[in-house]
């Protein structure tokens, strides 16, 4: 059988996610093994957007740019999963601040997150995730291990994400437990930790999503960690 | 036998540190400081993110400890939520440690399985966790909770206490006066997130410590994973940790007490589910 075909697709982003993929150094090769990287502007030299069974997206599209809507929806349309890699793509991140007025062109002002153009099979939030998910997700597709890709579906990974949905879905439904995860996460360092509960001040919160993301109450992959916990007492 | 609610481990067994002077200031036989602090001297770690009391009467302090001494000043337990895995990120990037120590309840080690499957926000920390020492916990309590606790329920003032215990159905505090409040009571005050917790003995811990089961003056100690068992093993046997056989009444003490954690959780999860609240999805094992 071949290899799964893979594309990574560049938008507006800032590049933290693709160096983030870049930075599982030795496990490349592994994810080399996995797929066949058929597009990915950094490391190849490939044009136009070729017929693969996995797209990574990373970053946003300008909406008063034709040409990245375009390659979104021909991402989207020569891909099998599509995969929302990183804030910029999930949450849109800080192209929520977006006003226009500024380089590369003045008119470009709206960046949504992808979700509302084209269908999106898996988010992964995080400014940028960390390099292990990037292995982690295309080996759970290669392997068709849903019980791991299930969580990245939900809607609550990706979409309009910040330290909000932290009060509005884990305290204020009486979920937190203070365990500090969510301040760990954040990438800006947005989080503190008054009485046990996050603080998120918004002036530093860039709605990547990772927190909420990271929050061992917004989802608990059970199956998932026992299936680690019998690896973890073999070896 | 098999006993409920223990979750997976290869061994179960009393321990207590064979260091006096740890024994003397610890919540119970000291294992885990005992452990750390091996741990630290053999370079099994470099340092280990822990809890602390800080200079405000019993609210918790979080810290990365790299010395015998930093570890010691973890002794105790301090009943009040302790948000440590903030500092993981502390000890990998701005100390650079390569090989940490973590010390949590169970939720805690809850949060560190998933950061390790999905390490969303936790760039380099997965590879740097040598060791996870996950605590019994049964419930928590904001620091205030204490206060309304101890110096309300029990007219002591917090200063004059020197160590809280909760067992065998009691809130205990040693110190000037020494107060027994009913767990009843005192659970009025714990924070909401802990009714849906179905965890009390860090399930997904390399190593669990608690005092349900044994004597006193003794940590029941599960070994859990194969780097937990050989690391507790080496331990033991380079004269750090005393060990002898738990009882079976011990175990049977402390499943009841798991069991009823779990009853409690599949309770409430299904009384929120009801009021059409958003529960963790999948939380119940």
């Amino acid at each position: 059988m071949s290899k799964p075909k893979f594309a990574y697709v560049h938008l507006a982003a800032c590049s933290g996610c693709e160096i983030s993929f870049l930075d599982n150094f030795e496990r490349l090769l592994d994810m080399m093994d996995m797929v066949d990287i058929e597009y990915m502007t950094l490391i190849k030299d490939a044009t136009d957007i070729p017929k693969v069974d996995i797209v990574f997206v990373d970053g946003a599209a300008c909406l008063q740019s034709e040409d990245a809507v375009e390659t979104l929806k021909k991402a989207r349309e020569n891909a099998t999963y599509l995969v929302a890699w990183g804030g910029c793509s999930s949450t849109a991140t800080i192209n929520n601040f977006s006003r226009g007025g500024q380089l590369p062109q003045p008119q470009h002002e709206s960046f949504p997150p992808i979700k509302r153009l084209v269908k999106v099979d898996a988010s992964v939030p995080g400014s940028p995730p960390g390099p292990g998910m990037a292995y982690n997700v295309i080996r759970a597709f290669v392997e068709g291990d849903l019980d791991y890709l299930k969580y990245l579906s939900s809607y609550s990974l990706g979409g309009f994400a910040c330290g909000c949905d932290l009060w509005k879905d884990i305290v204020d439904n009486g979920l937190c437990i203070g365990c500090g995860a969510c301040a760990m996460a954040c990438p800006t360092r947005a989080i503190t930790m008054v009485e046990g509960r996050p603080n998120n001040v918004f002036e530093r919160c860039v709605k990547c999503g990772a927190c909420y993301a990271q929050c061992p109450r917004s989802f608990l992959p059970t199956a998932a960690i026992e299936k680690l916990m019998d690896r973890l007492m073999e070896d | 036998m098999a006993y409920q609610g223990f979750g997976k481990y290869k061994e179960v067994l009393s321990a207590r540190s064979a260091d006096e002077e740890i024994r003397n200031i610890a919540q119970d036989g000291g294992t885990t400081t005992a452990l750390l602090c091996f741990a630290l001297e053999t370079g099994f770690i470099d340092g280990a993110v822990l809890t602390k009391k800080s200079s405000r009467e019993w609210v918790p302090a979080q810290y990365v400890a790299t010395t015998r001494d930093e570890i010691l000043q973890s002794a105790k337990s301090v009943y009040a939520l302790s948000p440590s895995l903030y500092r993981l990120k502390e000890a990998t990037r701005e100390r650079a440690l390569s090989k940490v120590g973590y010390v949590g309840l169970p939720c805690q080690i809850e949060a560190v399985r998933k950061m390790q499957l999905y390490p969303f926000g936790a760039r380099d920390i997965v590879e740097s966790l040598a060791l996870v020492i996950g605590i019994f916990c049964f419930e928590n309590f904001y620091p205030e909770s204490l206060k309304a606790i101890v110096e309300g329920l029990g007219e002591e003032p917090l200063e004059d206490v020197v160590r809280m215990r909760c067992a065998s159905g009691k809130f205990r505090t040693e110190g000037e006066k020494g107060i027994i409040v009913p767990l009843k009571q005192a659970s009025r005050y714990i924070q909401d997130g802990d009714r849906i917790c179905p965890d009390l003995v860090s399930e997904w811990a390399d190593i669990s410590a608690g005092s349900v089961g044994s004597d006193p003056g003794w940590n029941t100690v599960f070994l859990r994973t194969k780097k937990g068992h050989d690391f507790f093993q080496q331990a033991t046997g380079a004269g750090a940790i005393e060990t002898k056989e738990i009882s079976e009444e011990g175990l049977k003490a402390l499943e009841k007490l798991a069991v009823a954690k779990k009853d409690r959780a599949k309770k409430h999860i299904a009384k929120r589910e009801e009021l059409g609240l958003y529960v963790t999805r999948d939380i119940y094992y």
